[in-house]
């Protein structure tokens, strides 16, 4: 159950043939990291982190077992493939860490993030908001005369492309959850 | 079969369970009702240092020269941050180490009470995990708990921090036995498959050279016996990081010495003209590989380690291999004899080796009026060669020297502070070892400066009476400091000086301990043997060459075959590029 992925075998399966010859590329990767739910533990996975030099993109957190006290942990980090190996590797170490999955290359994965957009506007720009908004399936949470919150689930990617579109149009704040992920099909 | 008691007995008690005999500590507000529990019975006895730093260090002494966990106990706040030092050393040496903090009341906390430091806060980077009870029903658990984490995988120094209100309520005390299993199970056994990789790297090596660290040493007795019994049946030679040591027997054929920044030329030679390297239980720190693109340009290497983090940290291998490594040999070794206990002929490089040998790497220039550091432990080696001695040292030069001059024949005889390189580890280091094996010689090689920074530890001496021996080379310099800085910063020898030392014969007579100087190598070693055939603490104050480098030396920033002896020019040696490292 080591963290650490490598195949296991003959030097065919050599940690330099895990690597491909674009060391120096900066990967994003998506870790699930199940961890004991308890006093001070993001502190721990957070800590490494900065302590260590490694980037975090985007970080979820919350109670998904209530009964064994369980929480899965969502972090989105970027490095080279040297990089996110020793970030698997040591977030997987940490004592109350049960498991650390990387879902960019475990197989499909889906991943969500919910974002609220506040949008102030008259006339044209609060027209063409509420029509984008309905393209990108956005929903109207809340509305004034001069504003509207929009809710929006969806990637990363997807949000970023909504909200490039609403800049021009009058955003003024954002909110976002950071992304949740999971693995497709029916294993756990 | 449950018993009520309070959080306080609980910690003696459980201490009990786990078989501890010896917690090092310091007493203060937060942690009383302890040690009323602690005054209070006879199974465990409390040895009171000076400083909480070296509670911590004489933890660790008693560690590494038992494999049993070393246990400290602690006051909150300023209790607790003098012990970050030694947490820290533990961490980086990997080093088992239970120990217990102080803290204000739970109510209170938050409030800046005093004495109150965020204990679990400061010390979460520097433990390899800790934990704040709040509920007295959790306490034996957690205690079991963290003996459990300490010990196994690769080992570390556990924090637990107590809330005065905790050690006195009453709860419900669960004995080992009854504790919950923890879910932090480290994988200690390697698959079939990596082992016959393994095997069949051996057969084929020409040029082979074995790589070995304190994962040996860490992961018991056992394993040094097997590596022994692989290396001296393969032939191969063998060569160990500083806090290896001792695994392979110094007087073994096959022993090439220390290799690193300080280590042996063949050693290093040997390292970087391989063709298999075999690394079991190091982790290829900065002190090992020199420049890391020119390490070991043409072998194929193998990493056995208990920790998933240390593969291809800092150096890719061929084939990681994690698992413990008394395991993975005893499985090499099994795998190896029933294929035939086959080998190619190595014996071109053994003459390689021979070669180098011959370079005669320590080779010193020594003289008739003052005594070279050099020639001081040679002597102390000849003299105490043969007894039950165990060894600890503070760092600089002299620690260098030491591990380059002493021969260790048994593994958990060497304790010295590699990872972190923390001045002040040698002495308390000494009692801690001392109390642990009160029959045997017990030796801190120290350099002065190093050693005033416990040098409050004579007291603990004295009032224990432990005849440990602090065999001081004084070149009243920061050596090591003025060593970089006359070869890096040109010769600007900035606050490397040991200004105004202490007399340190009057000082060992003020504390009633005994005090020896030392300053004609004719009188040598007739002082030593008065240290050694002194029953009680002694300082040696040995008054040697002033300005004596430490070579070999693998300038920071070069390969291992661009190493400096010790008759080598070292002007412009360092290039700007390595005078940045450290
Ligand atoms: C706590 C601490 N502070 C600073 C250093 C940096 N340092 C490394 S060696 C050294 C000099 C040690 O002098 P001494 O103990 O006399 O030993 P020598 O090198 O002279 O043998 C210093 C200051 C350190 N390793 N630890
Ligand atoms: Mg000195």
């Amino acid at each position: 159950m080591s963290a650490l992925r490598i195949e296991q075998g003959s030097t065919s399966h050599s940690a330099y043939d895990l690597r491909d010859y674009h060391a120096e590329v900066i990967e994003k990767h998506t870790l699930a990291v199940l961890v004991d739910n308890e006093a001070g533990v993001l502190a721990r996975v957070i800590g490494l982190f900065s302590g260590r030099g490694f980037n975090i993109e985007s970080l979820t957190v919350a109670e998904v077992n209530h009964e064994n006290h369980l929480s899965r942990i969502t972090i989105v980090t970027t490095g080279t493939r040297d990089v996110i190996e020793q970030i698997k590797a040591q977030v997987g170490r940490i004592v109350p860490v049960h498991d650390v999955h990387d879902l960019t290359v475990e197989g499909p994965s889906i991943e969500r993030e919910l974002a609220l957009f506040k949008v102030e506007g008259t006339g044209n720009n609060r027209i063409e908001a509420l029509r984008l908004a309905e393209i990108f399936r956005a929903n109207v949470v809340d509305s004034t005369l001069e504003s509207f919150v929009f809710e929006m689930t969806g990637t990363s990617e997807k949000i970023d492309a909504f909200a490039d579109l609403m800049r021009p149009l009058g955003l003024v704040e954002t909110a976002r959850t950071g992304v949740a992920a999971l693995a497709r099909g029916s294993a756990i | 079969m449950t018993r009520q008691m309070t959080g306080a007995k609980m910690v003696v008690q459980a201490l009990k369970d786990q078989g501890v005999d010896t917690v090092f500590g310091y007493p203060g507000g937060a942690v009383l009702p302890i040690y009323d529990e602690i005054f209070q019975q006879n199974d465990i006895r409390h040895i009171l240092v000076r400083h909480e730093q070296a509670a911590l260090h004489a933890a660790e002494g008693y560690a590494r020269s038992t494999g049993k966990p070393g246990v400290a106990l602690v006051t909150s706040g300023p209790g607790a941050t003098n012990a970050v030092t030694g947490l820290t050393d533990a961490l980086l040496d990997s080093i088992p180490l239970v120990v217990f903090s102080g803290q204000v009341p739970t109510f209170m906390i938050g409030t800046d009470g005093f004495q109150e430091a965020d204990t679990v806060g400061i010390t979460r980077p520097c433990t390899k995990h800790n934990w704040l009870v709040k509920d007295t029903d959790q306490l034996a658990d957690t205690i079991h708990q963290a003996f459990h984490v300490a010990t196994s995988g690769r080992p570390g120094p556990v924090l637990i921090d107590l809330p005065k209100d905790v050690q006195f309520a009453d709860g419900e005390y669960t004995p080992p036995a009854k504790a919950k299993i923890s879910h932090y199970q480290p994988k200690v056994k390697a698959s079939i498959e990596e082992i016959t990789d393994i095997v069949a790297l051996i057969e084929k090596a020409e040029r082979p050279v074995f790589y070995t660290g304190g994962g040996v040493i860490n992961s018991g007795p056992g394993a040094a016996m097997l590596l022994r019994e692989l290396v001296d049946a393969t032939g191969f030679p063998i060569t160990s990081t500083l806090m290896g040591l001792g695994a392979y027997p110094a007087s073994g054929k096959q022993w090439l010495g220390m290799l690193g920044m300080h280590g042996l030329y063949e050693a290093n030679m040997a390292m970087h003209g391989c063709d298999l390297m075999i690394n079991i239980g190091a982790r290829f720190d900065d002190r090992i590989t020199g420049r890391i693109q020119d390490f070991s340009p043409n072998s194929k290497k193998i990493h056995i380690d208990i920790d998933p983090s240390s593969i291809n940290k800092i150096i890719r291998v061929d084939l990681p291999v994690i698992g413990d490594v008394g395991h993975v040999l005893e499985d090499i070794l099994k795998v190896w004899k029933s294929r035939g206990r086959k080998t190619a002929d190595v014996s071109a490089w053994q003459k390689q080796i021979d070669e180098w040998r011959a370079v005669r790497c320590l080779t010193y220039k020594n003289s008739g009026s003052v005594i070279k550091p050099q020639y001081a432990l040679q002597r102390f080696e000849e003299l105490t060669k043969g007894m039950d001695r165990y060894i600890t040292t503070e760092v600089g030069q002299h620690q260098m020297w030491a591990a380059q001059f002493l021969g260790f024949e048994d593994p958990n005889r060497w304790m010295t502070s590699g990872g972190l390189g923390t001045m002040g580890y040698g002495f308390p280091a000494s009692i801690g070892v001392q109390l642990a094996h009160p029959e045997s010689l017990v030796v801190n090689i120290a350099g002065e400066a190093s050693w005033l920074m416990n040098m409050q530890e004579m007291g603990t001496a004295i009032q224990y009476r432990l005849p440990v021996k602090q065999f001081i080379l004084n070149n009243e310099r920061l050596g090591m400091v003025r060593q970089w800085q006359q070869l890096l910063h040109g010769e600007r020898y900035s606050s490397s000086w040991s200004e105004a030392l202490p007399d340190f014969v009057k000082l060992a007579e003020a504390f009633g301990a005994k005090g020896i100087q030392c300053s004609d190598p004719k009188d040598l070693d007739d002082a030593i043997m008065e240290m050694i055939n002194y029953d009680g603490p002694v300082i040696f104050d040995c008054l040697v060459e002033k300005h004596e480098n430490c070579f070999p030396m693998i300038p920071s920033g070069k390969p291992h075959n661009e190493m400096l002896l010790g008759d080598a020019s070292t002007d412009g040696a360092i290039k700007s590029d390595g005078a940045v490292l450290v």
